[in-house]
């Protein structure tokens, strides 16, 4: 099993998630994020004086899936989160050692 | 104050027997305390307009140092303060006697002013405290954040009746109305200040800046991002604020009338090109027209009409305004350049906005303001100098009495009880240090219902600072 992560843009989220049920996949986590990478942050002005804000809103989608999914998982993120502009994002994978379902106690693919 | 020509000065002894020639007017009084009502609410208002500045750590005890102000200064008012302020002067026009009048003895059936256009005392005495409430609330912008509330809540108290109470009996006393000998510089010096530029904007800006400097900077200021937390409050804050300031200058005709209803139209033209001035600045300067600086702005011609809406003309009232806002939106970078904390600009706003006012009628005073002919003439209406210089006087004199009696007063609470809280509550944030409470509860982790009532009474370290 395969963990795929993937930092995007917030307004994409319903696109990436139709993306993902078309593929098959049932369920995801979203949680948000704040960061910055090549694309910084912006400035605002209060009364006069200028603040840097650095970090950006992003949200992260952690999603586990079988090894011969990963590739492809990683494509429909990819395709679905894209806006061509600078700030879309990252996705990567990790392996995964075992996963248990807690209502059920099923072990890895079972799992998922 | 300005009188009219009908003035006949008039004091109601109760233990005299002439109380039937002065019965009240029933629409001054009704105007008076409508308008009383209006200038209450600008404190809660001035709350939200302070409390969204502030991190969201903090906003609970910035809304609470406005607040408490109706709690601590209506009760010494009523018991002293008032006495304090137009009882009858002690001597030169310096004080009041706080004692004639302790608890409004003597005042509930009174009736002041002009016969058949009086009002009962009680309702100048009911105007006359929503000033000192909000100008004792306007200075707790300066210390934003970093006082002991404990602290902040005796000098309310002590602000009141060393510094505030006084300064209105200079300004507000008028010889005649509540009793026949009044301040020094509304009767001798001849200061036009209708609604109280100097001892509303000028004494709470001189006040902030001296417990800003005592008081030291917040922790992080200049490097952290200090950011307000919400822009929605302070909008819906000034909007609150310029509703109540046509009671705060209108009403203080004192008289519903032609002097009440120009000074609401001057009133108008301030907000609105205060609002104006501060925003062609952030245009040329910053690029960005925000929805802080058209508040700000607003703000700042609103203190800049508050002494001078009696005596300018709508044009006059603009353009005062429109400089205000202007030279407001550049004062609120000072702070940076001297290196001192006031928080939410008392100074750049109030003290600045209040000294144009002030100085403006000496100026742009005309005739052919809302007051008529009763008002002086200022230099651009060919009237000279003399009301500048008398205008720059009682300015000073307010400024500097403030300043120093305030520094005193905040030196002596912070060396004896303490003003400060530490770096480590501060860090924390002030409303759960201070109050034990959150302003909002937004997150997931803590949100209602997941937090255990545990016992009444005193809180653990623990659980008081949610650490």
């Amino acid at each position: 099993m395969r963990l795929v992560t993937a930092i995007i843009k917030p307004f994409k989220l319903e696109d990436v998630k139709e993306a993902l049920e078309a593929y098959g996949i049932t369920g995801i986590t979203v949680s948000e994020a704040t960061g910055y990478g090549r694309q910084r942050g912006h400035s605002e002005v209060y009364r006069g004086a200028e603040y840097k804000v650095d970090f950006v809103p992003k949200l992260r989608l952690d999603v586990v899936v079988e090894d011969v999914d990963a590739r492809s998982v990683v494509d429909v993120i990819v395709k679905s989160a894209q806006t061509g502009r600078i700030g879309d994002g990252k996705v990567w994978t990790t392996p995964v050692d075992d996963m248990v379902r807690v209502r059920t106690g099923e072990r890895g693919a079972s799992a998922l | 104050m300005v009188l009219d020509e009908t003035w006949i000065p008039q004091i109601v002894d109760m233990r005299s027997a002439s109380l039937a020639a002065a019965s009240p007017n029933a629409g001054d009084t009704a105007w008076v305390l409508l308008c009383a009502a209006l200038v209450l609410l600008m404190t809660p208002g001035l709350a939200l307009f302070y409390g969204g500045m502030v991190r969201s750590k903090s906003v609970l005890n910035m809304m609470m140092m406005s607040f408490i102000g109706m709690g601590t200064v209506s009760v010494s008012w009523i018991l002293w303060g008032y006495s304090e302020t137009f009882g009858p002067d002690l001597g030169d026009g310096l004080l009041g006697d706080p004692f004639t009048h302790f608890g409004l003895h003597g005042v509930m059936r009174a009736v002041y002013g002009p016969v058949g256009k009086g009002i009962p005392a009680p309702a100048f005495v009911a105007f006359q405290v929503v000033f000192a409430i909000i100008a004792v609330a306007l200075v707790s912008g300066a210390i934003a954040d970093r006082a002991k509330f404990a602290t902040w809540t005796g000098f309310t108290v002590l602000w009141a009746t060393l510094v505030y109470f006084p300064a209105a009996h200079w300004v507000f006393a008028l010889s005649g109305y509540a009793a026949r000998a009044g301040g020094w510089i509304v009767n001798d010096l001849h200061v036009v200040d209708f609604a109280g530029g100097t001892v509303i904007e000028i004494n709470a800006g001189a006040a902030g800046l001296a417990l800003a400097l005592v008081l030291g900077k917040r922790v992080g200021f200049g490097k952290e991002p200090m950011r307000p937390h919400n822009l929605t409050l302070v909008m819906i804050g000034a909007g609150l604020l310029w509703f109540g300031w046509f009671g705060f200058n209108a009403g203080s005709a004192l008289s519903a009338g032609t002097l009440a209803a120009g000074v609401w139209i001057n009133t108008l033209a301030a907000g609105a090109a205060g609002m104006l001035g501060w925003l062609a600045v952030e245009r040329t300067r910053d690029g960005r027209l925000t929805s802080l600086g058209a508040v700000s702005g607003l703000v700042a011609g609103l203190v800049a009409i508050t002494p001078s809406c009696s005596v300018l003309s709508p044009v006059g009232s603009v353009l005062l305004a429109a400089v205000a806002g202007a030279v407001c939106a550049w004062a609120v970078g000072l702070k940076h350049r001297f290196g001192f904390d006031d928080s939410l600009d008392v100074v750049g706003v109030h003290l600045v906005g209040g000294l144009i006012g002030t100085l403006g009628i000496g100026l742009l005073a005309t005739p052919g303001g809302p007051a008529g002919a009763t008002g002086p003439t200022g230099l651009f209406y060919g009237g000279g100098l003399d009301q500048l210089g008398r205008q720059a006087l009682g300015a000073g004199a307010v400024l500097i009495f403030s300043f120093v009696m305030t520094y005193a007063i905040g030196l002596a609470l912070q060396k004896t009880v303490g003003f400060r809280v530490t770096e480590d509550d501060e860090r924390a944030g002030i409303d759960q240090i201070e109050h034990a409470e959150t302003g909002y509860d937004l997150g997931h982790l803590f949100s209602s219902g997941r937090t255990n009532p545990t016992h009444h009474g005193r809180l653990t370290d623990r659980e008081g600072a949610g650490l």
